[in-house]
């Protein structure tokens, strides 16, 4: 099959895929500044104040064209976003309180316009409760257009004001004694989350639209020590999440969108959760068992030095039922000389009986000499 | 008579009507380091944060070389606690140091080659230039006191602010720092540092302030760290030790838990 067959398989899932993908992108770059502030949660806030706006535009609009809820969406959000800000700063209610406050009220009161409007005689009302989990087989041209310019211009925005961004996710008084306008800046990067929430609402719902911005960042943290990287990271993660979640919706029977791609990012977060080098839980329970066993040949080794300083040679040769003894409680010492003995460190002059060589003797000052410790432990 | 290069006059703060630092005066002469001692709660990061415009204060003024601090930002560096920030963050050791120069350097401007020599420089003056691409996350607390610093000395500015620059650092590192902050105050910088050890005090600062709210005194060492002041910043609880023989006017005193 060549790549033009592949790519007319379907214009309509082409078109999906393509919307999908975007604002995976865009929400998983974004997301990454969300989760490194510690703020996954506004995230979920401000996608679940989108929903009045988005039944209000049409109320008074009458019109369901994408740009219009979009806006609707985006408007609320952001007030919802200020209110927080606010409510943070004036009263005693700490963020995750006003969090939840504005969460549930903004989603209640959407959720009322959205049962009074579905109760109108007319029919125009018809699919505004896709936007409730996501219908991404709905989105059609214009969308996409819609989420390509939005998406994209949020991205160069974060990319012109990145070393800002940075400062201020790292050491936002530091930023602030530079000079920085960090009131501002701050509006302005949750603005751009704002936009990257609003232009997945279709596809993805707001009650799970917060996934795909915590979700692909928390994946891409996993994977790397560098926030440019991770940035990037996040947005293929997101991609994928979003293109494989909205073709499996389209083609299977009526799945919404948003779960099928929250469940694909959840999988990508699982995987990195486990397998990531260095943070990943495999990797860090491989690391664990290094340490152990070269603690262990550290042991035996050094064990088997004690015994040689009673005789006239180090290297004479002692049973392993005297090393079994010395190494109360670890056992394994069998295993462990085999090891050392691959390594050349010690020989098996006859059955069980076991004696150091020159490099085991070597080995074994070197390693008492600074003592267990420095054998290769790596920073956790 | 030295030029005062910092005036704080009337400063106070309060958080929900309870006020934190009260009717606060100071004056720094340039090329001092200076100590900001008191207990605990006694409001010394609080007036390092109101000075440089982090909180608002309910009143008073703060004068930087005559004018007022924000216009002066360039002028003053300011060295954070270090538990303030998330060292788990993804960058490494050059990155934040190079963090001090993002002001300097400009809007959409990213940092180049001049960046990063002042940054290995600063980073060489702290005893760091090895970690330059070491993740923070895999830095000790006193080498994580070092890059801030670090980051501090490329800002190039005139006046420090250092909050607890000491705190939970090994001796070593203790003395690294103090001997960069003579070398600073050598340079003519004036340098003011939230100090918990009252016992250094004499032995590392020629100037201090002894802070409980209100301001107990402000002023030279001999002068201002008396026994008599320091009983009035800190209570009762404290145990004063008489170090005459070290040639220290009066006494040194060490705050009791």
């Amino acid at each position: 099959m060549d790549l033009s067959t592949f790519f007319n398989i379907d214009y309509t899932l082409r078109t999906v895929a393509l919307g999908a993908g975007i604002l995976g992108i865009v929400s998983g770059a974004l997301g990454c500044f969300a989760v490194l502030r510690k703020q996954s949660l506004v995230g979920d806030a401000m996608s679940h104040a989108a929903l009045p706006g988005i039944v209000l535009a049409f109320m008074l609009t009458r019109s369901k064209s994408s740009l219009v809820l979009v806006l609707g969406a985006a408007l609320a959000g952001w007030i919802g976003m200020l209110l927080i800000i606010n409510i943070v700063r004036y009263t005693r209610i700490k963020e995750d309180g006003a969090l939840a406050l504005i969460l549930s009220v903004f989603f209640g009161f959407g959720l009322m316009l959205l049962t009074y409007v579905q109760r109108l005689p007319d029919a125009t009302q018809a699919g505004l409760d896709k936007f409730l989990f996501g219908q991404a087989a709905a989105l059609l041209r214009q969308d996409v257009i819609i989420i390509g310019v939005l998406g994209g211009l949020a991205l160069l925005v974060m990319g012109l004001f990145w070393k800002e961004f940075k400062l201020l996710s790292f050491d936002h008084e530091f930023g602030a004694t530079l000079g920085l306008p960090a009131r501002a800046l701050d509006v302005l990067l949750t603005s751009l989350l704002v936009i990257a929430i609003v232009i997945g609402l279709q596809a993805v719902g707001v009650v799970l639209m917060s996934a795909l911005i915590v979700a692909p960042a928390a994946a891409a943290r996993q994977w790397t020590d560098r926030l440019s990287v991770m940035v990037a990271l996040a947005g293929f993660f997101g991609a994928l999440a979003g293109v494989t979640g909205a073709a499996i919706s389209s083609l299977g029977a009526g799945l919404s969108t948003g779960p099928v791609i929250v469940l694909c990012a959840s999988l990508i977060v699982l995987f990195s959760l486990l397998f990531a080098p260095n943070r990943g839980l495999v990797w860090r329970w491989a690391r664990q068992q290094r340490n152990k066993r070269t603690l262990q040949d550290t042991a035996v080794l050094s064990a088997m030095m004690t015994l040689a300083k009673q005789h006239d040679t180090p290297y004479h040769a002692h049973n392993i039922n005297v090393l079994r003894v010395m190494n109360l409680k670890r056992g394994g010492v069998q295993r462990t000389l085999e090891v050392l003995e691959a390594e050349g460190l010690v020989a098996e002059q006859s059955d069980d009986l076991w004696a150091l060589t020159p490099a085991g003797l070597e080995a074994a000052q070197e390693r008492t000499r600074f003592g267990a410790q420095t054998a290769p432990v790596e920073m956790a | 008579m030295n030029e005062f290069v910092i005036d704080v006059q009337d400063l106070t703060v309060a958080y929900q009507e309870k006020p934190v630092l009260w009717d606060i005066d100071m004056m720094v002469p340039a090329g001092t380091l200076m100590a900001i001692v008191g207990p605990n709660g006694a409001g010394k990061t609080t007036l390092i944060k109101a000075i440089l415009d982090l909180i608002k204060p309910v009143a008073g003024t703060v004068l930087i070389k005559g004018k007022p601090y924000v216009e002066q930002r360039p002028l003053v560096g300011y060295v954070p606690q270090r538990g303030s920030v998330d060292w788990d963050f993804p960058t490494d050791v050059l990155d934040v140091v190079m963090m001090g120069r993002y002001r300097a350097l400009g809007w959409i401007k990213r940092p180049g080659k001049a960046e990063r020599e002042m940054a290995m420089d600063a980073l060489e003056k702290v005893g760091m230039s090895e970690f330059a691409g070491r993740q923070i996350s895999q830095l000790s607390g006193g080498q994580q006191q070092r890059v801030f610093l670090a980051r501090a000395l490329v800002q190039d500015a005139q006046i420090y602010f250092m909050d607890e620059p000491f705190q939970g650092v090994d001796a070593t590192t203790e003395r690294a720092i103090i001997t960069l902050l003579k070398e600073l105050r050598a340079a003519g910088k004036t340098v003011v540092v939230v100090h918990h050890d009252l016992q250094t005090v004499p032995e590392y600062f020629d100037w201090v302030t002894l802070l409980n709210v209100r301001r107990i005194a402000s002023g030279p060492v001999e002068e201002a760290f008396t026994e008599e002041n320091l009983r009035r910043a800190y209570g009762g609880r404290i145990a004063l030790l008489n170090r005459d023989e070290n040639g220290l006017n009066g006494s040194t005193a060490v705050a009791g838990a």
